[in-house]
């Protein structure tokens, strides 16, 4: 509980940077910055969970826990998405995400 | 009566039938020939045995000759309705035996000789088997629904036979032309039998004919557009008949009919099966008597009056010599008609009805007669035009005689048996109405008149330019000749009316000389025109007819009614009508189909570019979605 | 092994054997044998149902139950009438005939007959189901293989036709199954179990308004694969791209399904719907009738020629089954078994005649009647049969739909009749037309007078489906009986 602050101001802010990370996931076209936008996406979730514990629930740690397991997950997601991406770098030489639309009619 | 030989009658030429059809390869032509004689041969003996049988024998009980009747089921229709198998033994059809047997007979010895050589010498016997079995099976009907079945066997027999020389493309289209004619007039028979079966529950003729019986005595009970029920059915299968027996306007696949070899014309198209529709209304003549006042007895009458003058004045003009006897078996046919139109019930007044069917014994001998002649003629010069022929009497003296008596029978000279059914049906109708005897007078003079023209065109006159000499015909040709011939001459003698009655009692006629010396003078007169016109080559006919201009043009052209059954048929029904169902079907129904699959394929290919391919597409539906929901969650949750 | 599921054990046998099968001569055997097996099986149910129906009085006879699914209580339930014993004939008799056909089949001859026999599984099936959801997967049997079989044997736009005639029929089936459903779920209206099985459900008085709103349903799901007008166009290019047998088979058997279950099921579980509907589907097949006549006289190809016949004949069929009554339904079912055999004669014909002549167009073939003689007699007379002509199977099976029909006395039936009727006359033209045209005349084209003549398997075939449509001709009093007796219970419903 941060005194002076209320929940709102914070979610607004964590809103915001979550839909930072939707805008660049769908409008950047390098394959990295995508993952970056990723992660921007999954820490305001993180926020999200220990703020509304604190503020909401401040008598339990739950939402703190399955922060620790999110931040857990962000990691491994992005080792595999780099391992992906590496892998795709070898075939078409190139990691912009315009080149990667194959999988179509 | 032990019928068992009545029912052999039919079955000789069906085995023949068989036979032939069967083992063809294996049978020598020769062989075949004899077989088909042989079984006719039979079969004729057997018809004048019980012809015999049932005259002189039997006779009449209680002054009535009885209708003997054996039939079997052959299908169930309802608990009631159903159709027989059978034969029916009265006057008439005993009468029909022995002119189909006899008729028969002489055209397959005849033929003998015309087809010899012919490629399909078994196939001709074998159909000719198939008709004449078709024919006895007619006769010896015993209900409607029999004698419908037979009836359209007969048809078949007659597309096979006109059609029989195949290769030739007129001989098709006449065959196919016969037969579409005859069944659109089927159509109107197999309507009228449907509503006898409904109207009255039976198809028996038995039944049906009773004066005292349910159908004729409630006709009145069901009525449709002021005429009872019963009427229309008579009319449409008397249409029926007309379509078989080439009355106007279903008259036009006789005169294409003499495709087929003369000797198919002379048993078919002259003495058998085109009176099949006189038969048919003869069959059911109580019913047209009673029923409304024998209202479609009147139309008999008139259609038969009518065709018997058209016919006669196309025949006038016509220059190949089997039409012009085609045109002639019409007017006969009309004859009839009217004398069965005209005709009464009881005793006497049944005048009519005894003239028709006298007439038709008496013709059934002349006109095959004139038929087997003109084939002779056809044999020897090979051709059938007039203005080919000329002066045959020199070569061919037995066909010249004998083509004369037939001749002199159709012209109505006494004594020969023309003169005798002829003056009845004219004492008839005069009896019923002056229009129609006046009119048949006329005809009488025409039919004169025309056949003369014919008989001095063949054997007087210049002769035609023949390239090999032509000789008489070989025994087995001229034997039927000399034979139907003696028929023409002493067929009149019997005493008809004794026998063959509307009533079937049997009555005494008397010779009314007034009409009788007013028909033969008629006859004269024809054949006085005729002598003077065509005995010797001249100017005569030709400037007459000059004279007549459109009239003779048009008669010569047969009142243009082939061309407007043309233009109908192929303008009309089959490039309007089939033509537009076709392609009706192939764009617009088909078409709907296929647009459906094509529309189907179209928007698959709108929808497809969902699938892009790229990531951050599929993340923006993604996220779009879970927007929605999200909304709607909440929406629901607050309220 | 009770007697009816032989019809498809032996069927599938011959599958399970053809399968180790190398090459033609090896896979015909195999195929001739399972058929001829089978068609002595028919001829054998029929005499043993002749004998059981002067003991058993049930509506249906040699019936065996077995539960599938209870959940639904969908049964494995099969039996037969009078009715189902003469399809079952007419099936076997065709298989066989179109196994002799099929004599010479060079390409992929092992999956050729494969899928023809899995075909009449389908159809064995379906004559003898009992159960609507058995029914219903047979007629799916039946349906199926068509595609394969017209896409890879057929002549012709063979793909395009393939897939109009699968498309179609199983569109037809998405909507025979909603009426299926529409009937299963309303089979308890007196309380008690939803049912699948036809008989039970004849017993239950379904509500009115659910039979007026299933039975157009299901009648246009079962009467698309019997031709009804407007849904009849996979017909024409089915039936001309389809190899010999396959079209003997769809237009012999196949199509006679639509209205053995327009009978079996529309018009018997839902009597109150028939008499309700009737007059619009009178108005459709009536029309069909003559329209297809008509179709038929400016066709070129003799397979058009013949699939328009079809539909023209058929239409009868159908017609006369919505007349309701026992005269018109025993002439809809002796028209299914004479037509069934003479179209497969006709497309045997054709067969013939385009193998020897590589043509299917009428004007040019012609002359036919001097090279070809068997096989243009047989022409003819099959074309005498099918314009209705007494002594064949036709006139019986036409003149008791006459006169079925004409037992109505209302106006607009008498129209209808009478417009049905006509078609007598316009068959006699397009039928004596081809035969003009093609058998008759001279000789159109020189190498014509080199072709073959009758081999001894097609004769074989040929005789096998002339001899029961002269059979049938001649002496149809045993059949129709039989028939006749079968109908009393289908009446109570609709009177």
């Amino acid at each position: 509980m941060i005194p002076g602050i209320s929940i709102y101001e914070i979610l607004t802010v964590t809103s915001i940077l979550f839909f930072i990370g939707v805008y660049g996931f769908i409008t950047r076209t390098n394959l990295i910055s995508i993952l970056i936008s990723v992660e921007l996406m999954l820490n305001a979730s993180v926020v999200n969970f220990v703020i509304i514990n604190k503020y909401l629930f401040p008598e339990v740690l739950q939402g703190v826990y399955f922060s620790i397991f999110i931040i857990a997950v962000a990691a491994a997601e992005t080792a595999l998405a780099v391992s992906i991406i590496i892998n795709l770098y070898r075939q078409i030489s190139s990691v912009e995400v315009k080149d990667i639309e194959t999988m179509k009619y | 009566m032990n019928l068992n030989h009545i029912i052999l009658i039919p079955l000789i030429p069906l085995a023949v039938f068989l036979i032939l059809g069967l083992f063809y390869n294996k049978i020598k032509p020769a062989v075949s020939g004899y077989v088909g004689v042989l079984g006719l041969l039979i079969s004729t003996s057997l018809a004048f045995y019980s012809a015999y049988n049932y005259f002189f024998v039997i006779g009449k009980t209680e002054g009535v000759y009885q209708t003997i009747v054996e039939k079997t089921v052959w299908m169930n229709f309802t608990d009631s309705l159903h159709i027989d198998m059978g034969i029916l033994v009265d006057p008439i059809s005993v009468m029909m035996l022995i002119v189909v047997s006899v008729i028969s007979l002489m055209v397959h010895i005849y033929s003998r000789g015309y087809m010899k050589g012919d490629p399909g010498y078994t196939k001709y016997f074998a159909f000719l088997s198939l008709f004449t079995f078709s024919m006895y099976g007619l006769v010896l009907a015993t209900n409607l629904f029999q004698i419908y079945i037979f009836w359209e066997l007969v048809g078949v027999s007659s597309y096979l036979l006109i059609g029989y020389y195949y290769t030739k493309e007129s001989a098709v289209a006449a065959a196919k032309k016969a037969f579409v004619v005859t069944r659109f007039a089927d159509l109107g028979f197999l309507i009228g039998i449907l509503i006898i079966g409904y109207y009255t529950g039976t198809f028996d003729f038995e039944t049906l004919n009773n004066p005292e019986g349910t159908s004729i005595l409630n006709w009145a009970s069901t009525s449709f557009m002021g005429l009872s029920a019963l009427t229309w059915a008579l009319v449409l299968i008397f249409i029926g008949g007309a379509g078989k027996s080439a009355m106007f306007p279903l008259h036009i696949w006789l005169p294409d009919a003499m495709e087929g070899p003369t000797p198919v014309s002379a048993l078919i198209h002259a003495a058998t099966m085109v009176v099949a529709g006189v038969y048919l209304v003869a069959r059911l003549f109580p019913m047209y008597y009673f029923i409304e006042d024998g209202f479609a007895l009147n139309i008999v009458a008139f259609v038969g009056a009518f065709t018997a003058l058209f016919a006669a004045v196309i025949a006038i003009t016509q220059t190949d010599i089997k039409r012009v006897l085609a045109f002639s078996t019409m007017s006969q046919l009309g004859y009839m008609m009217l004398a069965l139109g005209v005709s009464g019930y009881e005793g006497h007044e049944g005048l009519g009805y005894m003239a028709s069917m006298f007439h038709l014994f008496t013709h059934a001998m002349f006109k095959a007669l004139l038929f087997l002649c003109a084939g002779s003629v056809i044999h020897a010069i090979h051709s059938n035009y007039l203005k080919d022929m000329g002066g045959l009497r020199k070569y061919m003296p037995i066909t010249n005689i004998t083509f004369l008596i037939a001749a002199l029978a159709i012209a109505g000279v006494p004594p020969l048996a023309g003169f005798w059914s002829k003056d009845e049906i004219l004492v008839a109708a005069f009896e019923h109405n002056k229009f129609l005897y006046i009119i048949g007078l006329f005809v009488a003079g025409l039919t004169a008149f025309y056949i003369f023209r014919i008989y001095f065109g063949i054997f007087w006159g210049k002769e035609g330019a023949y390239k090999n000499k032509p000789h008489e015909s070989p025994w087995s040709m001229t034997t039927p000749l000399l034979i139907l011939a003696f028929l023409s001459i002493v067929g009149g003698f019997i005493p008809f009316s004794e026998f063959i009655s509307a009533d079937q009692a049997g009555f005494e006629t008397h010779m009314n000389y007034p009409l009788a010396a007013i028909a033969v003078f008629a006859g004269l007169i024809g054949i006085g025109l005729s002598w003077l016109f065509y005995k010797k080559e001249n100017e005569l006919a030709d400037k007459f007819a000059n004279r007549l201009g459109v009239l003779f043009t048009s008669a010569f052209h047969k009142f243009y009614f082939d061309e407007l059954y043309l233009f109908v048929t192929k303008k009309i029904l089959f490039n309007i009508i089939a033509r537009s169902a076709a392609r009706f079907d192939k764009k617009y129904v088909d078409g709907t189909m296929v647009g459906i699959g094509n529309q189907t394929v179209n928007t698959s290919e709108k929808i497809k570019g969902l699938q892009s391919g790229k990531v951050q597409d599929y993340a923006f539906a993604f996220i779009a979605g879970a927007v929605v929901i999200a909304i709607i969650f909440i929406y629901i949750w607050t309220n | 092994m009770d007697i009816l599921s032989l019809f498809i054990v032996v069927p599938a046998l011959t599958v399970l054997v053809l399968i180790f099968t190398k090459n033609l001569k090896q896979a015909r055997m195999v195929a001739l044998a399972g058929s001829l097996v089978q068609l002595g099986m028919a001829i054998n149910l029929l005499f043993s149902y002749i004998k059981e129906r002067e003991i058993n009085e049930a509506i249906m006879v040699f019936t065996k139950d077995v539960v599938w699914f209870k959940n639904f209580n969908i049964h494995y339930n099969i039996g037969v009438d009078g009715i189902s014993v003469a399809l079952l004939l007419l099936t076997a008799i065709v298989v066989l005939a179109g196994v002799f056909i099929s004599w010479k089949m060079e390409d992929l001859p092992k999956e050729f007959f494969i899928s023809l026999i899995v075909l009449s599984i389908g159809v064995y099936g379906f004559f003898i189901s009992i159960d609507l959801f058995t029914m219903f997967v047979f007629f799916e049997i039946a349906v199926i293989p068509m595609y394969l079989l017209i896409g890879i044997w057929g002549t012709g736009p063979r793909e395009f036709s393939a897939m109009k005639l699968t498309l179609m029929l199983m569109g037809a089936s998405a909507v025979l199954l909603v009426g299926i459903l529409g009937i299963y779920f309303n089979s308890n209206a007196d309380g008690g179990a939803l049912t699948f099985n036809i008989l039970e459900i004849a017993k239950v008085n379904i509500p009115v308004e659910a039979q007026r709103l299933f039975f157009p349903i299901t009648f246009i799901g079962f009467a698309v694969i019997g031709a009804l007008f407007p849904f009849h166009t996979w017909s024409p290019d089915g039936h001309a791209s389809a190899p010999t047998a396959v079209s003997m088979l769809h237009a012999g058997v196949l199509m006679k399904l639509g209205g053995y279950g327009v009978f079996r099921v529309a018009i018997f579980l839902l009597p109150e719907g028939a008499l309700h509907w009737s007059w619009f589907f009178i108005i459709l097949s009536a029309f069909g009738v003559i329209y297809g006549a008509f179709a038929a006289i400016k066709q070129t190809d003799l397979k058009y020629i013949n699939a328009y016949s079809s539909v023209s004949h058929l239409g009868l069929v159908l017609f006369a089954l919505l007349m309701l009554n026992k005269t018109a339904w025993n002439g809809a079912i002796l028209q299914s078994l004479s037509h069934g055999f003479m179209t497969a004669l006709f497309f045997a014909l054709i067969g013939m005649i385009y193998g020897r002549t590589h043509t299917r167009d009428v004007t040019k073939l012609g002359g036919l009647l001097k090279v070809i003689p068997f096989i243009s007699a047989v022409y003819v007379i099959a074309g005498l049969a099918s314009l209705g002509l007494p002594g064949f199977s036709g006139f019986v099976a036409e003149m008791n739909i006459f006169v079925g029909a004409f037992e109505k006395d209302d106006i607009f039936y008498r129209i209808a009749t009478v417009i049905a009727v006509s078609a007598i006359v316009v068959t006699a033209v397009y039928i004596l037309r081809v035969v003009g045209i093609m058998l008759m005349g001279p000789v159109k084209n020189e190498a014509y007078l080199n072709i073959e003549r009758v081999r001894w398997y097609e004769k074989l075939g040929i005789l096998l489906l002339l001899l029961p449509i002269i059979a049938i001709g001649v002496a149809p009093l045993w059949l129709s009986e039989m028939i006749l007796k079968s109908l009393d219970p289908f009446l109570k419903g609709v009177l």
